[in-house]
């Protein structure tokens, strides 16, 4: 897509949905939406059914007092994608499940709770998934520590 | 021709009892011919292991063939990380082997977490954490050749031992054998 | 430890009765789960009523090391991801720090990436359909399948010296330029595996036994395949025709002509046989790319070993052999990078198991796990 293509499909998306606004701007190339967290499932809906069938990637990066939570969507009919992200105090991580509407977030969700700690609320089989039932923390939180894990020595 | 020189041998210059040394040679010849490999192959390695036993590199031809079951096998190949959530797996499969056993470690990952030692939390950082390990094999993969070196470093060390009480050939590591029926 | 049984449960049927359900644990050493793969299997007899997968026995947590290594230093951490395809994830890695940092790569480079890519798709897809043929007794497949993987191999360590971990496409281009008589080699080996390919297709996917293993075993839908987030052959077994190569061209691929695989039926038979013809469009690739490449520079001149991008974040993704790959890169503006998340084709993918193995055999399930080709090191991470 081209830069002129995304900023014309951002504003279609967002003109529709007052919910959405335009994130950040398109200097790296992605179409990025935010929306508030109580909103999401909303949100998400109204895209899927404006033709984002697919959801490609859910994640998250730990930004100190908050989890920004990134999802991205992709449509194969508009032929665009676009990121959807929505911020999640870290004191109160939780946020609502995207499982109904894409099926794809069952064993992604599953891993950003189990890295991350963060609920997904109606998520059907909320374990972890990728570490022991019995594993003490959420390793990529950046305040993650843990006796077993050796720094690497700073040399570059 | 090689069976007939080793037991000469062990009747000329043999330290022990002239019988028992000569059924220590003749019985670590068979057990160093046909080394049968468990292949407990976790990552990269895995392939590298594949590769070994398939038509370029052949390890049939040193009478090492992998069967996927320990109850069949004489040294287990760890190829590739063991993770702490694997661990156990692998503890469990080692006891399930019968002995004599060996462990051949392959890869810096089973030899010291190699690459991933460092800023990880999951890896263990070394086989030898929890089985004594006979051979080390270093290389992030070592080359199939490098295994099959690896087998004929072992079988010097399988053409030492003997199946007299007290003149068992000692592990080279300190670390004792897992009792059997440990965890799972 | 291969198989194990866990447990015999009563459960009550429809009928108003009670049948055994038995729980069967398959891995996590297992010859049949392509590396350290469980699952959970709760049998009726010999039917899987419920599968469940049990991963992360790989979990290495390569997105926490990435956060401690400069940009350069985390290629060789991507090698190890998909280890059976080590060149996509040091492409879509590259390619995400390319974009977060502005580098232009020259044009041999991209062309040296998409016929090492493209050669790699081979290799990845020979080990692929040769271990899930193994699993279906096929063993004299899985060796000519391996024998020409060897070849492809002995080729890239021609071209950086390694068989597994390239660590090849670095930011900027690649390491190396192709030593001379290599892309001749190239071509005597797509020459010679385009006429191997059709032995390959009547040795198995021609084979009665074959046939009857795989065909209508773990159907997966068209919709499904969208909707859980398939991609690669995958979901173009089931019709869905999307290929990042084509739909979101990247590199030079918009240069080349090829033609993307799609299936009908959505079994494990198509699944298969997609991977293999999809080896012959990539010696279409290799043959262009190699007519279409000239002689010059294979990475950026002047670029700092410590990449500093600034602040900002950014997504790239190229189609691997399993799927679409995407590498998720956020910088802080330091060297290191803030948070990398890798958008595992593979995981995705593997999360289809307990739909299609639903109903079948557990024989079955053999076949419709490897048809979904998983590489944990991928898949875990």
């Amino acid at each position: 897509m081209t830069p002129d293509e995304m900023a014309a499909l951002l504003e279609r998306i967002t003109a529709h949905n007052p919910r959405l606004h335009p994130l950040f701007s398109l200097e790296f190339g992605d179409a990025v939406v935010g929306v508030e967290r109580a909103e999401l499932f909303a949100t998400a809906a109204d895209l899927r059914d404006a033709g984002f069938d697919r959801l490609g990637m859910v994640t998250a990066v730990d930004r100190d007092e908050v989890f920004v939570l990134v999802y991205r969507l992709h449509s194969r009919s508009l032929s665009a994608a676009i990121f959807l992200k929505t911020l999640v105090p870290r004191d109160d991580a939780w946020v609502a499940s995207l499982v109904e509407l894409w099926p794809a977030a069952l064993w992604q969700e599953r891993e950003v709770f189990d890295l991350f700690g963060i609920h997904f609320e109606g998520h059907p089989d909320l374990r972890r998934i990728l570490l022991p039932d019995d594993f003490v923390g959420h390793p990529l939180r950046k305040d993650y520590d843990d006796p077993r894990l050796i720094r690497r020595p700073d040399y570059i | 021709m090689a069976l007939v020189d080793r037991i000469s041998g062990a009747l000329d210059s043999g330290p022990g009892g002239v019988i028992l040394t000569s059924v220590d040679a003749l019985i670590n010849w068979a057990r160093g011919q046909s080394l049968w490999a468990f292949p407990m192959g976790t990552a990269c390695c895995a392939m590298e292991l594949i590769a070994a036993s398939f038509s370029k590199f052949d390890f049939d031809r040193m009478g090492t063939f992998p069967r996927p079951d320990p109850r069949h096998t004489d040294v287990m190949i760890l190829a590739g990380t063991i993770t702490e959530k694997m661990r156990p797996a692998v503890r469990r499969l080692y006891e399930q082997m019968p002995d004599p056993k060996w462990v051949v470690a392959m890869g810096n990952c089973t030899v010291s977490g190699g690459i991933f030692y460092y800023d990880t939390y999951s890896v263990v950082r070394g086989a030898d954490e929890f089985l004594p390990v006979d051979v080390y094999v270093a290389g992030c993969p070592p080359r199939p050749e490098s295994l099959q070196d690896a087998i004929i470093q072992l079988r010097r060390l399988v053409a030492e031992e003997s199946i007299a009480p007290g003149r068992r050939h000692e592990q080279t590591t300190t670390l004792p054998r897992p009792k059997a029926g440990g965890d799972r | 430890m291969a198989v194990s049984v866990e447990s015999r449960n009563l459960v009550s049927a429809p009928d108003g009765g009670s049948r055994e359900e038995l729980v069967v644990n398959v891995g996590p050493s297992h010859p049949s789960t392509h590396g350290v793969g469980r699952v959970i299997v709760h049998l009726d007899g010999d039917i899987v009523v419920k599968a469940e997968p049990v991963i992360g026995y790989l979990h290495r947590g390569i997105e926490k090391m990435a956060e401690n290594r400069t940009y350069l230093q985390v290629v060789p951490l991507t090698d190890r991801l998909d280890y059976v395809g080590s060149m996509y994830a040091n492409w879509a890695y590259c390619r995400a720090v390319e974009r977060l940092a502005g580098i232009a790569v020259p044009e041999r480079a991209e062309y040296l990436r998409v016929i090492v890519c493209e050669l790699q798709r081979i290799a990845s897809h020979m080990m692929g359909i040769g271990a899930s043929a193994a699993d279906t007794g096929a063993f004299t497949f899985f060796i000519y399948a391996f024998d020409q993987r060897e070849r492809i191999i002995e080729l890239f360590e021609r071209l950086c010296g390694a068989r597994l971990t390239y660590n090849y496409v670095r930011p900027g281009g690649v390491s190396f330029d192709a030593p001379q008589g290599w892309t001749q080699d190239v071509l005597a080996f797509t020459k010679a595996f385009r006429a191997a390919a059709a032995d390959l297709d009547r040795l198995f996917f021609g084979n009665v036994i074959a046939r009857g293993r795989m065909k209508g075993i773990g159907v997966l839908s068209a919709d499904d395949a969208v909707a859980w987030g398939a991609s690669g052959p995958t979901a173009r077994a089931s019709g869905v025709n999307w290929d990042l190569r084509k739909h979101d061209p990247y590199s030079v691929y918009p240069r080349m002509d090829f033609d993307v695989v799609v299936g009908e039926r959505g079994d494990a038979y198509d699944r298969g046989r997609c991977r293999l013809l999809e080896c012959v469009e990539s010696c279409r690739i290799i043959d262009q790319a190699i007519s279409q490449m000239h002689p010059g520079p294979v990475r950026t001149e002047g670029l700092p070993r410590l990449l500093q991008p600034r602040p900002g974040e950014a997504y790239d993704h190229i189609e691997s052999a399993r799927g679409s790959l995407g590498v998720y890169l956020v910088s802080d503006g330091s060297v290191r990078p803030y948070r990398m998340h890798v958008r595992s084709p593979a995981f995705c993918n593997l999360a289809l198991l307990p739909l299609l193995a639903e109903g079948h055999t557990l024989s079955d399930l053999v076949v419709v796990l490897g048809s979904l080709d998983p590489v944990f090191g991928e898949v875990d991470r």
